[in-house]
């Protein structure tokens, strides 16, 4: 049964296409508002042709892959000393709570002052927007290791880097990789948002474009690659979790 | 008279201020000799899991002294290994590496301590379940499993307390003839804290009665069972003596518990 899971998933997904073509075709839902899943099938192969998608599609998913290496690097390290420190801890952790609530795209203007238009800024603004739940989920994560397997590396009087490598972090790695998911979902759709916004490169200046033509069948064509890119960066995050578990086996 | 290997002299410990703290354990004294297996016995809140935090050297800023050959004990000690009462397997490690985790720590080579690991999970009979996680274990396997690597680090004093609180009473009796069986191959020198007469009869060489809140030593007794101690024993009148023995100077403590529980309740 769970091997045919995707098999399922897929069925339903296909179901619902269908079910909406239906929809469309006896004017329950307005062609003009939804188009008809058959021509945005259509509009994919036309809009990697005349729209450079293979490029603005390598620009996203590069700005994106920038955005989360540098969510990586600040916010595990971020929320690991968040863990440690417990003053700090509970005078940030209201604050980095309200950080990743916070619909920072719309404070594009400011970041455009700030670092000019170009894709460090669109990074700048994922990187901002991602950051906030990598660091709550990873002091989630340290924060509910059972006190028991701490207990049991103090009386195998492990050193406090042993302490992180062998027990905290394979014990808070599954919290972590959710915060990871969470970040970097924040961040493309921030990046893909701020592309729209000051219209410059990648998939977002895409959609903006073809929204601005009217074209809906490519406007959804060029969301779909937005889905692309994000089940992506799902994928290579689910094998690296699965190798580091391995690794830690 | 064997030279004592653990000495515990004049423990004191108390929890929060002298004004309104609470004595977990008072005065307490006994050692263990090489290759004894001594349990400690008390009712529920006596302070029998701090007295094994103290010995472990999970816990300071108690008033005594704790030794292990002569030294003094400040902070966990590599010759003690201790054995948890809750579930304490790593869950992202199979039975083979949770057991060979002391040995990595050493620094010991992967193919080494896969082998010196299997010694001791084929010890503890979990041959067969090495590449198994601790999610496909039953309670007691896991258990097992705690008590591998905790031998696989070769400790010269095993610390265990309660290890089988939490399983069925048929897998306590399985396990506590495993344990002894265990015990006397490696003439392991072995501390048990437990609530449990019948487990603590079948197991020791002796039996430290601790009094309820604060924690005393009530008395010593010494368990004159034959040794191998075989599934038959737990049948035997004299198993069933010294269990009746036990529980008089337990029953008192439990009441005195159970009428301190009741007057805060009030």
């Amino acid at each position: 049964m769970i091997r045919l899971a995707p098999v399922f998933g897929l069925v339903t997904l296909i179901a619902a296409g269908l079910a909406l073509q239906g929809l469309i075709a006896i004017d329950v839902v307005s062609r003009y508002v939804v188009p008809p899943p058959s021509e945005v099938l259509a509009a994919l192969g036309r809009i990697v042709v005349e729209e450079q998608v293979p490029a603005r599609f390598l620009l996203t998913s590069a700005e994106t892959f920038a955005a989360g290496l540098l969510i990586l690097t600040a916010g595990v390290p971020a929320g690991f000393w968040l863990y440690h420190s417990r003053p700090f801890r509970r005078a940030f952790e209201p604050w980095v709570a309200a950080w990743a609530a916070a619909p920072l795209v719309l404070a594009y203007p400011l970041f455009l002052v700030l670092f000019g238009r170009s894709s460090i800024t669109i990074v700048i603004l994922g990187v901002a927007a991602g950051t906030a739940p990598v660091i709550l989920k990873t002091v989630e994560g340290l924060a509910a290791t059972r006190t028991v397997l701490i207990d049991v590396g103090r009386s195998l009087r492990l050193t406090r880097g042993q302490m992180f490598r062998k027990i905290l972090f394979p014990a808070a790695m599954p919290a972590i990789f959710t915060g990871l998911r969470l970040g970097l979902t924040f961040s493309l759709i921030n990046i893909v948002g701020v592309e729209f916004l000051i219209n410059l490169g990648g998939l977002g200046q895409l959609i903006n474009e073809l929204a601005e033509r009217y074209d809906l069948a490519g406007t959804y064509a060029a969301i779909g690659f937005v889905l692309l890119a994000s089940m992506l960066f799902f994928v290579c995050l689910e094998h690296i979790e699965r190798w580091l578990r391995r690794a830690y086996g | 008279m064997a030279v004592p290997t653990l000495t515990v002299e004049h423990v004191t410990k108390r929890f929060g201020t002298t004004e309104f703290g609470v004595t977990a354990v008072e005065d307490f004294t006994f050692d263990v000799a090489e290759g004894e297996f001594v349990s400690v016995i008390g009712p529920s809140g006596c302070g029998k899991s701090t007295l094994f935090h103290i010995i472990g050297g999970l816990t300071g800023d108690y008033q005594g002294r704790v030794t292990v050959g002569g030294e003094t004990v400040n902070g966990p000690h590599p010759a003690i290994g201790m054995v948890f009462q809750e579930e304490s397997t790593f869950p992202w490690r199979n039975v083979i590496d949770n057991v060979a985790f002391p040995l990595e720590l050493r620094g010991v080579s992967r193919a080494e301590r896969l082998e010196r690991a299997l010694h001791y999970v084929t010890m503890v009979g979990l041959r067969g379940f090495e590449q198994r996680y601790p999610a496909e274990l039953s309670g007691g396997m896991r258990q097992r499993v705690s008590i591998a690597r905790t031998l696989a680090a070769q400790p010269k004093i095993l610390l265990m307390d309660e290890p089988f609180a939490s399983l069925d009473e048929q897998t306590r009796l399985l396990l506590g003839a495993k344990v002894t069986q265990i015990q006397q191959r490696l003439r392991q020198t072995t501390l048990l804290i437990t609530h449990s007469l019948t487990e603590a009869v079948q197991l020791s060489d002796r039996i430290v009665v601790m009094t309820f809140r604060p924690g005393r030593v009530r008395r010593i007794v010494e368990v004159r069972l034959p040794r191998p101690r075989g599934d038959d024993i737990l049948t035997s009148p004299e198993f069933g003596r010294y269990v009746a023995e036990l529980w008089v100077d337990l029953r008192e403590e439990a009441n005195r518990g159970l009428d301190a529980a009741e007057h805060l309740a009030t």
